[in-house]
């Protein structure tokens, strides 16, 4: 009798501990990383902790004298507020002053540099073809590239000859027929070494037709063709004056001049008129492709139309020879790179990958998806502000909280008794895992507590404490049944989980379609709400069901003593009981629960 | 909690219980009106929109301002009865933003803030705002929602029944409406803590319907092979077995909201803090209420009219009809008639011999099956 018992609580002994050392070990292990970091509480939003505020004013261009109008301001405020917010967490507010300001707050500790650039460039984009290109650093050297051999995909990429031999990671276009995200760009690209300078000129494995280019601008009937190529013979890409104006206000059907950074070194190019442009962009994503060199890239996909216009572009410009057979990416003029091309790349996706930075990538392609901005901005003052709510609300709303909590653990130990120690402690689990989550995704993805979320993660503690009510309730029913202790732990379990799984999906359902299908401040709720479900269900499956089972071989617990909370008198037990011995008496039935 | 222990454990036994779904026309009515009410306010006074959501206008001094943030803020509300946000910028200028106003009155505001402030009303710079939570995020929410109550229903659809669903949804509705219309009739500012709040108890209304579901749905499972109770019979028992549950799990998320409703509103007086748990006061409230008056009793109606239901109910009156004879035959002979209807397991008398040989005996103790 005593043996096998043995046996079988020993096997069922590894388990709640192996799950209590589980959790115990990502608390401290987040926390430690939460220490090590230096952020050591969550970034606040505007309205606790204030920030920095930028106001932008919308600028002139010649030519659209309506341009500044109500509707292209209100378009300018959306695209913005999905730049600066691009994970829908961050706070950042964007609204309209006047009639052609724009204000963007952004809470402190967000690096407000790369805000100012998300949201004051135009982000106009547009492929154009590369006529002529120059090192400004004396003659341009091409460096060679070797093209992929053997590649799967259509359409393989291959590096662009940088000038001037700087180690930068060439810029490849790539079109695959699958999405462009990593299952493209997993299509065996092989290895190039085209980041060996060398002094040949790039060899290219598939059969290029034959004979001399011709310029594009030779013979065709545009006129601003000569003109530009007279503004491309003076340029010097390496004067920030020249630079600024090179290829200003020139009309998407004309040949324009343009400068773009090869690595550290400028370089003009003399460009087509625009073949496909930025708004038949449908998508841009950044994504870490992991075959070949490495590195971020810049996954596009464009509509109908972009596809049909890019199939046909790239079939034009892999007949020709450098460096007419590349085209620029030129991102406010300024051309940000130009990749060449081997064959027509058809399927309307392509990715543009080069010495990106992650951030980098992710920036651009934020702005590609988001598209352009209808006006130019111009950055008319740059200040701190204040927090909106003042602290007082922050502290009012905490200590609130707090008596609220004490309220909480002051029921559960009325009614709870032995068992609301359970509780408390997964609270305490679900609170420090909460808040040491948030303060490490601050850095990380750049979320923000905002007012109405710190009253959320109040309210989710009660909804937490809610699963641990479930699945007491149905131990003290099991018990009520007339079962021991350790069965009806036990047994309470499985419908308990059911209970607790259905409902909480139910609530994850909620976040995550909010999260996918909404932008700004609900955005950031539905994060908060997906965050503290999957920790309610991580916390009563890792710590309060294990908890329960090691406490219910406690004899405390188990012999069901006064104050555990599980006392079978207590609750009303249908006999019989092992301990009990009732005196026999006519009074004593399970009908009666006054004798209890 | 002996008292109450036993509570519990009398409802589980369904010694006692209240008869939730029979007297479901009471709820629906008292649901109903409530809903009338909040409809008429939200139609009469409509809903006070913040700044975030119809902008304003913002007010800017000149640099080096005396006045503390808290001054300018009781100033503003002076001067336009409206809550304000006031920033300090990094400048020492204050940053004024008052909702809800237009250009006409705009200018009789500036004038009574700068007498306030003791400026030259030629120095307060004022201009109108646009919103900062725009229609396109307003629309995206609205979106949002109705997408997530289509995947609800079809969701507790197949966890389920559709009967369910519908029933989740219109306790859902029910929460969200009585709640907004509760907003108008206090006329608090809707912000988008607000908006925020009602999206949580958007969740936390269904949890607790689904809570009683899950049991309901256990109970019923092999409801057609008995003659004993109708389906509105165990639906009511689901209701009273999982009753303490509601009733902790109302209290527990009910106390931290009440704190923050009546203490960090009483510190401060009317401010974000009381926008936000006052939809979330009343959401939670109402979700509590309608998880156990209007969803249950609503799936029960739904569910007596189907021909098997019906056909149950048949057969349970008939059955009572006819234990109904029989009792009056048993009680002539002297023995309790009503004992069969409980279904405990037969009383075990004491026994006298030592515990130790008793063990395993008898019924099951879970240590030999």
């Amino acid at each position: 009798m005593a043996a096998p018992k043995k046996g079988r609580s020993a096997s069922a002994q590894s388990k709640p501990g192996r799950s209590l050392a589980l959790i115990l070990i990502a608390i401290v292990a987040l926390t430690a990383g939460m220490f090590a970091s230096g952020h050591r509480t969550p970034r606040l939003g505007i309205d606790l902790a204030g920030g920095t505020s930028i106001t932008l004013e919308a600028v002139n261009e010649p030519g659209q004298p309506n341009a500044i109008n109500k509707t292209n301001m209100d378009t300018a405020v959306d695209i913005m507020n999905r730049r600066v917010n691009g994970l829908g967490v961050s706070e950042a507010e964007v609204q309209t002053q006047g009639d052609r300001n724009i204000i963007v707050n952004i809470p402190k500790g967000t690096n407000s540099e790369e805000a100012r650039q998300q949201v004051g460039t135009t982000a106009k984009l547009y492929f154009r073809p590369v006529i002529q290109r120059e090192a400004t650093t004396g003659a341009a050297t091409p460096t060679p590239s070797a093209s992929p051999s053997g590649s799967a995909s259509p359409g393989a990429g291959s590096a662009s000859p940088s000038a001037s031999g700087s180690a930068k990671a060439q810029d490849k276009v790539s079109g695959s027929s699958a999405s462009p995200s990593a299952g493209a760009t997993s299509q065996g690209r092989a290895v190039t070494d085209a980041l060996k300078a060398d002094a040949s000129p790039s060899v290219s494995s598939s059969p290029k037709a034959a004979g001399s280019p011709s310029p594009a601008a030779s013979g065709s009937a545009d006129p601003s063709a000569a003109a530009a190529a007279k503004q491309y013979a003076t340029l010097d890409c390496n004067d920030p004056k020249q630079r600024a104006v090179a290829g200003r206000n020139v009309k998407t059907g004309e040949t324009t001049v343009a400068c773009g950074k090869d690595g550290k070194v400028w370089s003009k190019f003399l460009l087509g008129p625009v073949d496909v442009s930025g708004t038949e962009i449908k998508k841009a994503q950044a994504t870490l492709n992991t075959q070949g060199a490495g590195g971020w890239q810049v996954d596009m996909t464009f509509d109908s139309s972009g596809a049909k216009k890019f199939a046909d572009v790239t079939a034009k410009l892999a007949q020709r020879t450098t460096p007419q057979n590349e085209f620029a990416i030129v991102l406010d003029d300024e051309v940000v790179s130009h990749p060449y091309v081997q064959t027509a790349i058809t399927g309307g996706n392509a990715y543009i990958s080069g010495s990106f930075t992650q951030k980098e990538a992710q920036s651009l392609a934020n702005m590609l998806s988001y598209g352009a901005l209808p006006l130019t901005f111009k950055e008319q003052s740059v200040t701190t502000v204040t927090a909106a709510l003042g602290g007082e609300q922050l502290r009012a709303g905490l200590l609130a909280g707090a008596i609220g909590l004490a309220l909480v653990v002051l029921y559960l130990v009325i009614y709870y008794r032995g068992l609301s120690l359970v509780a408390m402690a997964s609270l305490l689990v679900s609170a420090i895992l909460t808040y040491v989550i948030m303060s490490l995704l601050g850095p990380a993805i750049g979320f923000a507590l905002n007012l109405p979320a710190v009253c959320g993660a109040i309210v989710a503690i009660g909804i937490t404490a809610d699963s641990f009510i479930v699945y007491f309730e149905r131990i003290r029913d099991e018990i009520r049944e007339g079962r021991t202790l350790r069965p009806a732990v036990e047994r309470a379990w499985p419908r308990a989980r059911r209970t607790i799984l259905v409902s909480d999906f139910v609530s994850f359902l909620a976040a995550a379609v909010l999260f996918i299908v909404t932008v700004g401040k609900v955005q950031g709720f539905a994060f908060t709400l997906g965050l503290t479900t999957v920790l309610d269900v991580v916390v009563v499956f890792l710590f309060t069901k294990p908890l329960m089972t090691l406490l219910a071989r406690r004899k405390f617990f188990a012999d069901g003593h006064k104050w555990s909370g599980l006392d079978p008198k207590s609750l009303g037990a249908q006999p019989p009981l092992r301990r009990t011995r009732r005196p026999a008496g006519p009074a004593a039935g399970p009908a009666d629960p006054k004798e209890a | 909690m002996s008292k109450l222990g036993n509570l519990g454990a009398r409802l589980h036994r369904g010694e006692i219980s209240y008869d939730f779904v029979g007297k479901r026309k009471i709820w629906y009515g008292v649901s109903i009106l409530i809903t009338i009410t909040a409809i008429l306010g939200l139609a009469v006074r409509g809903l006070n929109m913040g700044i975030e959501f119809q902008g304003g206008a913002v007010f800017t001094t000149p640099v080096k301002m005396s006045t503390s943030v808290a001054q300018a803020e009781v100033f503003a509300k002076d001067a336009s009865g409206h809550e304000a946000i006031v920033q300090k910028l990094g400048n020492g200028s204050l940053r004024i933003q008052i909702a809800g106003i237009d250009t006409g009155k705009s200018d009789q505001i500036k004038t009574k803030l700068a007498q306030d402030l003791k400026l030259n009303p030629e120095k307060l710079a004022a201009d109108l705002v646009g919103p900062s939570w725009g229609e396109q995020i307003a629309n995206k929410a609205w979106e949002g929602l109705g997408i997530f109550m289509v995947l609800v229903v079809i969701y507790l659809a197949i966890a389920f029944e559709w009967r369910m669903a519908i029933a989740a949804l219109v306790a859902l509705i029910h929460d969200i409406t009585i709640t907004t219309g509760i907003y108008a009739l206090v006329g608090f500012e809707v912000t988008p803590g607000t908006v925020i709040g009602l999206l949580t108890i958007l969740g936390y209304s269904l949890y607790d319907t689904v809570v009683v579901f899950d049991s309901l749905k256990e109970q019923t499972k092999d409801i057609t092979k008995q003659t004993r109770f109708t389906y509105s019979d165990i639906a009511n028992q689901s209701i009273n077995g999982t009753l303490v549950r509601s009733i902790n799990t109302t209290v527990v998320a009910l106390l931290p909201v009440a704190g923050l409703l009546f203490i960090g509103g009483g510190f401060l007086g009317a401010g974000t803090l009381n926008d936000i748990s006052l939809s979330l006061f009343v959401g939670l409230a109402a979700g509590a209420y309608s998880s156990i008056f209007i969803a249950t009793p609503l799936v029960a109606d739904l569910k007596e009219r189907e021909p098997a239901m019906k056909a149950l109910r048949k057969r349970v009156l008939a059955k009572r009809a006819q234990a109904a004879v029989g009792e009056d035959l048993a009680d002539a002979r002297g023995t309790a008639g009503d004992e069969s209807d409980d279904n405990a397991p037969a009383v075990v008398g004491p026994r006298n011999q030592p515990v130790s040989r008793n063990r395993g005996r008898g019924r099951t103790s879970g240590k030999r099956r």
